[in-house]
């Protein structure tokens, strides 16, 4: 074979992904340090990339004064993740939420106000009052494509980042990545190097069957995940799958954080309300796996109950934000919310710590393990950090990285490593033959969904581990014809990885906690005195990846002991459970 | 790959499109990459079936040329 070909450029910050946290990380590395070079990579295009492409509903978690403070938030995260977070990185989010959200407003983003102008905060978590509404959030994206514009930050679309280049220290100096029209290789050298390429959402595979039907936006197929462990980085939580409520087939949320504020709640086949709060915990995700399962499904979002003109609000909202094919969706299947419930189902499993708390380990200041590495956003692991945390989180990244950036001198690249890995991106285009990449894809999502899908059980997941092996020989066996299809090739390695990571995560933690997404059915007991750590992932000296605990950082708030159960107590008594 | 879009999500009115005219706007704003400019016709084209009905490409489109269904399976 050929030795492949490269182009390489040298940078001060390079931003991996150009979606919420990505876009905000190299907007304000270019603030703090306006004469670096900062330099974004973009798998898409920037301009409607990232899980925000049609931009967002609303604000999940925002604490605003005189609704919520930093302590209780935190707080309420705590028990909400029973227990596992590192304090520090939650109140970091926290108490640079209020600000992040006037920043975002002076830039023209428009979130819901009362009639004296102040924030229209509505509740829905179980305490506290967290959820700011944008019923005009469609153009959010444009709002950071200009901005980056204006802080002349040097942008590269359609270039897919495989692996992050580690020079003789061991510290991150780079990436090496690929165009996904030309094939072309590209090498980029960088001082800093900050990680915000999403969930990995195209792990499980959608009860349809169609590859690309995923809650999460597929673009984000746990590249960063992928990168993070082979840089050496650890991760954390990977056994706190995702798994959400959403509208069946669909897959979008239906959404309960819109509704709700409005009248509308989460039912039975009944039409009557089970679950105490909507906001999205493992916890809720067992109540509405149980209800699915115990013969008072299928579960709906209810809403026909209210008044017409409520409802037109609520079709505005969601038929014109983040995923505006809903109406499209409903229409085709005759579902009118005034008339009908919306029949729900429980997503395909993800890693996404926006929503639960899978991701790279991060500290407060957005650093991984790695020296020089930063991660923000949803595969950063600050539980249920959502799009507001992915922008703090974005901010303190890429400050974090412009400052270390301009006290670094320039990294030597291993060009070892650049070789064998630009061999490895390009190797399907060489083979004749060979396996379709959306065959292996199929093959293994499916593995993905019959072996560690929860309830979790060890046999299970040692089965998985050893179909995940046959498939990663078969990775050798790819065949692509086109710079297109030599993309979804390189997905499969990242989908392969993270499928691994969660089978020996959850292989790993001997206990159940937060609710479905770590359901163990041969260890149906939470285990405070044992597993009251993070379980951390790494990949060891012989290349192989490894799991060990890492104990929590001291609480800067406890929870009272009444706090702590409140998540644990969701279902709402019927009357017949009553009786009885 | 000009023949086989048959249940493609993604459709080009042909007469609308202005891609032979220079316009890539919908090739550019697809997060996943899947429409390209067919070469035969010079117009916009979906050419992988891997779509998030996400609706960019639709919005985006300085002629409204673009319609973007359901995916069959979802539908």
């Amino acid at each position: 074979m050929c030795e492949t070909s490269f182009i390489e450029e040298s940078v001060d910050v390079l931003v991996i992904g150009g979606g919420t946290a990505g876009s905000m990380a190299a907007i304000k590395a270019k603030q703090k340090k306006p004469d670096l070079n900062v330099f974004l990579l973009e798998k898409a295009n920037v301009k409607r990339s990232g899980a925000i492409s049609m931009g967002m509903d609303g604000l999940n978690n925002a604490v605003i004064p005189g609704y919520a403070t930093p302590e209780q938030y935190v707080r309420e995260i705590t028990v909400a993740n029973d227990g596992i977070v590192n304090q520090k990185t939650l109140l970091a989010y926290a108490a640079n939420s209020y600000s992040m959200i006037e920043e975002l407003d002076s830039w023209g983003v428009k979130f819901e106000k009362d009639e004296n102008g102040d924030y229209a905060v509505k509740k829905v978590h179980h305490v506290g009052t967290y959820v700011l509404p944008m019923p005009e959030g469609h153009d959010i994206k444009k709002i950071l494509y200009r901005k980056l514009r204006q802080c002349r930050v040097k942008i590269s679309n359609r270039l897919v980042a495989t692996r992050i280049l580690i020079d003789s220290d061991g510290n991150a100096a780079g990436v090496i990545a690929f165009n996904c029209r030309t094939a072309q290789v590209v090498v980029i050298r960088s001082k800093a190097t900050v990680l915000c390429t999403g969930a990995a959402g195209r792990l499980g595979l959608p009860a349809s069957g169609y590859l690309y039907g995923t809650y999460e936006m597929p673009t984000n197929a746990g590249d960063g995940y992928s990168m993070a462990l082979h840089a050496g980085a650890e991760l954390t939580g990977i056994e706190c799958f995702q798994i959400n409520p959403l509208i069946k087939d669909y897959n979008g949320p239906a959404c309960a954080y819109v509704t709700g504020p409005m009248g509308g709640y989460t039912a039975n086949s009944r039409g009557e309300r089970f679950i105490e709060s909507d906001y999205w915990s493992g916890q809720m995700m067992q109540e509405f796996y149980d209800e699915l399962a115990g013969g008072r499904g299928p579960v709906f979002l209810k809403v026909n109950h209210l008044a017409d003109e409520t409802i037109e609000k609520i079709e505005e909202i969601l038929h014109s934000n983040e995923r505006p094919s809903r109406g499209r969706f409903h229409e085709g299947r005759g579902t009118d919310y005034r008339r009908n419930m919306i029949e729900m189902h429980i997503s395909e499993i993800g890693l996404c710590s926006g929503h639960s708390a899978s991701g790279v380990w991060v500290n407060e200041m957005a650093e991984t393990t790695v020296k020089g590495l930063y991660a923000a956003g949803d595969l950063a692991c600050v539980p249920h950090n959502y799009m507001l945390g992915a922008f703090v989180y974005g901010k303190i990244s890429g400050e974090s990285a412009a400052d270390y950036a301009a006290v670094t001198s320039e990294k030597e690249i291993d060009y070892r490593q650049v070789r064998e890995e630009a061999g490895r991106i390009q190797a399907p285009l060489h083979r004749s033959g060979g396996l379709p990449a959306e065959q292996v894809e199929y093959k293994l999502r499916r593995l993905v969904n019959d072996y560690l899908q929860p309830p979790k059980v060890a046999q299970k997941m040692k089965i998985a581990l050893q179909r995940f092996s046959q498939i990663r020989i078969d990775l050798e066996s790819i065949a692509a014809d086109t710079p297109h299809e030599l993309m979804r090739a390189n997905e499969v390695r990242f989908i392969l990885d993270c499928a691994e990571m969660a089978a020996i995560a959850s292989l790993y933690r001997e206990e159940s906690r937060w609710g479905l997404y770590h359901n163990r059915q041969d260890f149906p007991q939470e285990n405070t005195e044992e597993w009251n750590v993070h379980v951390q992932i790494k990949k060891g000296d012989d290349g192989q990846i490894t799991a060990f605990k890492r104990p929590l950082e001291p609480y800067i708030f406890h929870p009272e002991d009444h706090e702590k159960r409140i998540y644990h107590h969701l279902r709402i008594a019927q009357e017949e459970d009553k009786v009885s | 790959m000009s023949s086989s879009n048959k249940g493609f999500p993604v459709t080009v009115n042909l007469d609308k499109c202005i891609a032979d005219k220079g316009c890539t706007v919908c090739v550019d704003s697809c997060p996943l990459d899947v429409l390209a400019i067919d070469p035969d016709s010079g117009k916009a084209k979906m050419t992988y079936n891997e779509c998030w009905y996400c609706l960019p490409c639709e919005k985006d489109c300085p002629t409204q040329a673009i319609t973007v269904s359901i995916p069959y399976l979802l539908r």
